[in-house]
């Protein structure tokens, strides 16, 4: 029989200050988003930074699924594409006078478009779970490419749509506001942005949320605690479409075009290999994946042809080595410099990183030179990498890159195994003291 | 009056191996009932078959007279049933707090909400804390249920099983890897926190089964083959020559 | 519909089938073994073309039929030796994606060496032209090209049967899908099998491209015009299981040999019942829409069909 009575215990674990921490975060990344524009001015860096906006949004929507609810999907683009298609026809028709709705919330015309089809697509696909559900999403998304082909009155063809997004009222009526500068629409996305971060976030924190980490960590337990894990999913997968429409329907907005490759393979990919860049793990580990992944595709592709190998062995050495993405190597390190001991790798990590960029250098020639000589060959022998200019039909810089790769690689090997004795020594300290040191206080 | 669970000539095949062959059981409401056997004889097919895992191939499984033969899981828990498992099956990412908050919110009426804020539920809460203080995991609550050890991630599975306030509980093998002090303090724990309540026990610690059982079942080659009081168990020839043997001397 | 008509396409589609077979059986058989859904799987496909389009450069077609698929189960055992082993121990969701990231460089490797057209990667002389007694006897034009895909085909799976269930190899095989650390403790050396496994499905993929190759284009986009479709297909015919593989691959094979020929529509067919359907109907570009237009997307429509009807598949037995 229980005596003691039931404040103490409540008190134990109530007891929780009013969080300023996290309006803190909030305030500091809303204020980041007003301010960017001023300290990055430049008609790229705009664009850049607005193209990223949208990825973080598809980015934390897709992680609602892989993060969250342990559902991989390689079909997402479905969503986000519909969304889009729906939004720039919507555009179209306030162009036309025929509707009378403000631009500045066409993404929630794109969301309740992704909201629609992630219920008919959602009931699908979610009648299996696991490795099935993957492949079932990467039929139902060459489903979708495939029968837009055939709708051309609704998808445009290869081609695709166009629109305007200057038409209709101006914002909040004031004249000037119609979008028709990059900056206008720059903190339009900053906004979405925010409010869906925001959304998002805090769907984590409902029973819902919450279910929907209990049904990927043990979705036969789920069962036993009295819930349908398929009914788990379709719900969190609408909630996901939802959210990847708004993307869609910025998308719409920012390019004022939207075409097939809107819906197409590689823009699923796209967003899975952001998602998993930054660490599914975390809430804010897409965020960083999203801007990691708009870095390589708009920044890199304008340097280099070859970014999408580049991305690609990225992406594939993450999962060899830091299958937690980003986001966890920066909180694992967080966490040695919490206990003092980040010391110990300053040497290991210069060794390694100068080592790893001698070898990257390397890498990077070679394969610069190859895909020259493949297909640029009309263009002369000659490449230029970083302002530095090479004749690949001399064999000097091959010789060069190979030895510059042989001898960085032996190096990195070595620094490697120097930083991973130091690195696995730390870790067994913190742990042994974690271990031995409980930190439930209450 | 309605047995809390009935089971009526239930039998299961795989593939041409029938593991349960005609197990008929009826368990009275608030009785602690055990199910001893060697073996393979069948003991965990059977609670897949009540629990919903697996349907059975013929036969009859009431819960409080509702017919719950080839239901879903959740569909039985929802109706007051609710399971522990042999091999422990939490939410390993998930503190023991949140384990517990989760095995509440269907029970309470949260459902598939999203408009709700988690933190915001207080008696969510207060029960969830209850039940932690009563399993003993306070200063653990913070930690991820992966990497509780083994005797408290056992108290969990305990915990998250009785939250949602099922009427019948059935736990798998509840003290398996424990040691003797370890499965004292956990009959001690079963018992309270399954007051009023309807069990079903599988267990091979005959110490635990003689204190903890109010009758007794002897499951042997997917058929019961005795029923009754621990004194009428004890006694009975066939069980002891099938089962019991050596360890009805260290029993008594 | 004119009969020999229908037996050329009734060929061409059983033909088609056997060649997604190739690949849905490498890819189940991997699957089966070691859990790992190989999503490179068609990547090594496309690999074997381009490998026997360099040999055949260098030494001709028929060592390429040798010597293609070899090389990629090599690459394919490297790959699982030094990158799939490492990511293992993280579960099932890294490798899928490890194989996933794969298939996106191998697609890129490819360009970087081979370039971004399509190679001239040609049918053998000696295979050219149609099966000479079929055009004598029957009066059939079926190129002989195609019906040396079926053999090799049809050869290769009676190969892999006899494999699995006659040898000693294909019992230790079986035997460490269901329990590796059993057969490890009987002194198997279960990674090495798992690399075999990987590097045979490998092969496999490898032979079906020395094959698809030639007959029909030599491209970086030959792995994904046939990546979702593989898939597709052992989800209908069930996870992890030959029969139905083979089953959904032939039938895949035959819609899309029959489909692609026919200009059939459902306003064809309504007019046929007397039904006019005109531009002003409701849904009028769905109706108008012939079957040859539809039949890309019919493999997915049949997935839908399956995961409505029958969602473990046509003939599988594992729930996930």
């Amino acid at each position: 029989m229980r005596t003691e009575p039931a404040a103490p215990a409540a008190a134990i674990l109530r007891f929780r200050p009013l969080n300023f921490g996290r309006w803190a975060v909030w305030g500091l990344t809303a204020a980041l988003f007003v301010a960017a524009p001023f300290a990055f001015d430049s008609k790229f860096s705009l664009a850049l930074m607005s193209q990223a906006g949208i990825m973080i949004i598809f980015a934390l929507s897709y992680n609602m699924l892989l993060g969250h609810s342990g559902m991989l999907s390689f079909g997402h683009a479905v969503y986000s594409g519909l969304g889009a298609y729906f939004a720039i026809h919507a555009m179209n028709m306030i162009g036309r006078g025929e509707l009378f709705f403000p631009v500045s919330l066409l993404p929630l015309v794109g969301g309740a478009a992704g909201l629609l089809f992630g219920f008919v697509f959602g009931w699908l696909t979610t009648r299996r779970a696991g490795t099935t559900f993957a492949m079932i999403t990467l039929g139902i998304g060459e489903m979708v490419f495939a029968a837009s082909l055939m709708f051309p009155g609704f998808f445009g063809g290869e081609a695709g749509i166009s629109g305007n997004r200057t038409v209709g009222a101006p914002f909040l009526g004031i004249d000037g506001l119609d979008f028709s500068r990059d900056i206008q629409v720059y903190y339009l996305i900053a906004a979405w942005c925010l409010a869906s971060m925001v959304a998002m976030f805090a769907l984590t924190a409902t029973p819902l949320g919450r279910i929907a980490n209990a049904v990927r960590d043990n979705p036969e337990r789920a069962e036993f605690i009295g819930y349908n894990t398929q009914r788990v999913r379709w719900l969190m997968l609408m909630l996901s479409a939802f959210f990847a429409g708004i993307a869609g329907g910025l998308m719409a907005i920012n390019l004022e075009s939207v075409g097939s490759e809107a819906l197409s393979a590689i823009r699923s990919g796209g967003v899975l290999l952001a998602a998993f860049i930054g660490g599914v793990a975390f809430f804010f580990g897409p965020i960083i994946g999203a801007i990691v992944f708009v870095f390589f595709a708009v920044a890199l592709s304008e340097y280099t042809k070859a970014w999408q190998l580049y991305l690609g062995l990225f992406f594939v050495i993450l999962v060899m080595f830091a299958p937690g993405g980003l986001a966890s190597l920066i909180l694992m390190n967080l966490r040695v410099i919490k206990f003092g001991k980040f010391r110990r790798l300053l040497d290991p990590y210069v060794g390694v990183i100068l080592s790893g960029l001698a070898l990257t250098v390397g890498i990077v020639l070679l394969i610069e030179f190859t895909w020259h000589r493949t297909l640029d060959i009309a263009l002369g022998a000659t490449v230029t990498v970083a302002g530095f200019a090479f004749d690949t039909s001399q064999p000097q810089p091959w010789v060069l890159a190979v030895v510059i790769v042989l001898a960085a690689g032996a190096a990195f090997e070595f620094m490697r195994r120097r930083f991973k004795a130091e690195w696995d020594a730390i870790q067994i300290e913190i742990e042994t003291w974690l271990r031995d040191n409980p930190q439930d206080k209450p | 009056m309605t047995p809390a669970l009935q089971l009526a000539q239930l039998t299961k095949r795989f593939g041409r191996t029938e593991i349960i062959r005609g197990v008929s059981l009826a368990v009275a409401p608030g009785e602690r009932h055990a199910l001893i056997g060697p073996n393979g004889a069948g003991k965990s097919t059977l609670f897949n078959l009540i629990s919903g895992r697996h349907a059975p191939s013929s036969g009859t499984i009431a819960l409080d007279g509702a017919d719950i033969t080839g239901r879903k899981p959740f569909e039985i828990n929802r109706l007051g049933l609710s399971r522990s498992f042999q091999i422990t099956n939490l939410f390993h990412r998930l503190t023991a707090f949140e384990n517990l908050r989760c095995a509440l919110l269907w029970s309470l009426g949260y459902r598939y909400s999203f408009w709700h804020r988690l933190n915001g539920l207080r008696e969510v809460e207060r029960r969830a804390e209850e039940i932690l203080l009563r399993i003993g995991l306070q200063r653990r609550h913070k930690t991820p249920a992966g990497l509780l050890t083994y005797a408290e991630q056992r108290a969990l599975e305990i915990g998250v099983t009785i939250a949602g306030g099922a009427r019948v509980i059935l736990l798998d093998e509840p003290t398996s890897g424990m040691s003797r002090s370890e499965t004292a303090a956990a009959v001690a724990l079963i018992k309270e926190l399954t007051q009023g309540r309807t069990l079903l026990v599988v267990e091979h610690d005959m110490s635990v089964v003689f204190g903890l059982a109010d009758r007794i079942s002897v499951l042997v080659y997917g058929e019961i083959i005795a029923s009754g009081t621990p004194a009428e168990i004890r006694a009975n020839a066939q069980v002891k020559e099938a089962y019991l043997g050596r360890h009805a001397q260290a029993a008594v | 519909m004119p009969l020999d008509f229908f037996v050329i396409q009734l060929l061409n589609g059983l033909s088609y089938g056997l060649l997604l077979f190739m690949l849905a059986a490498g890819l189940t058989l991997i699957f089966s073994m070691m859990g790992v859904l190989n999503f490179a799987h068609t990547s090594f496909y496309m690999l074997g073309a381009y490998a026997a389009y360099q040999i055949s450069e260098w030494f001709g077609f028929w060592p390429a039929l040798l010597l293609a698929p070899v090389a990629v189960g090599l690459a394919g055992a490297a790959v699982e030796r030094y990158g799939l082993r490492r990511v293992h121990k993280w579960g099932h969701v890294p490798e899928l994606l490890f194989t996933f990231g794969l298939s996106y460089i191998i697609v890129e490797l490819v360009q970087v060496v081979w370039g971004r057209a399509p190679v001239p990667y040609q049918v053998p002389v000696q295979l050219e032209g149609p099966v000479g007694w079929l055009q004598q006897h029957f009066g059939l034009t079926f190129p002989a090209y195609r019906a040396f895909a079926m053999a090799v085909a049809i050869f290769m799976l009676a190969a892999i049967w006899w494999l699995l269930a006659r040898t000693r190899t294909g019992l230790v095989i079986q035997a460490a899908l269901d329990h590796p650390q059993q057969v490890e403790a009987l002194g198997h050396n279960v990674p090495r099998v798992f690399m075999l496994v990987f590097g045979g499905g490998c092969a496999l993929a490898g032979l079906a491209g020395v094959i698809g190759g030639n007959l029909f284009v030599t491209e970086p986009g030959m792995a994904a015009a046939v990546g979702a479709i593989v898939f597709v297909i052992i989800v209908i015919g069930g996870m992890g299981s030959l029969a139905g593989a083979f089953v959904a691959s032939l039938l895949l094979g035959l819609v899309d040999a029959f489909g692609k020929t026919s200009n059939w529509s459902i306003a064809d067919g309504l007019d046929a019942v007397g039904l006019a359907v005109g531009p002003e109907i409701f849904g009028y570009p769905v109706w108008k829409l012939t079957l040859a237009q539809v039949t890309p997307v019919l493999p997915y429509l049949l997935l839908v069909l399956v995961l409505i009807f029958r969602p473990r598949g046509l003939l599988g037995t594992r729930a996930d």
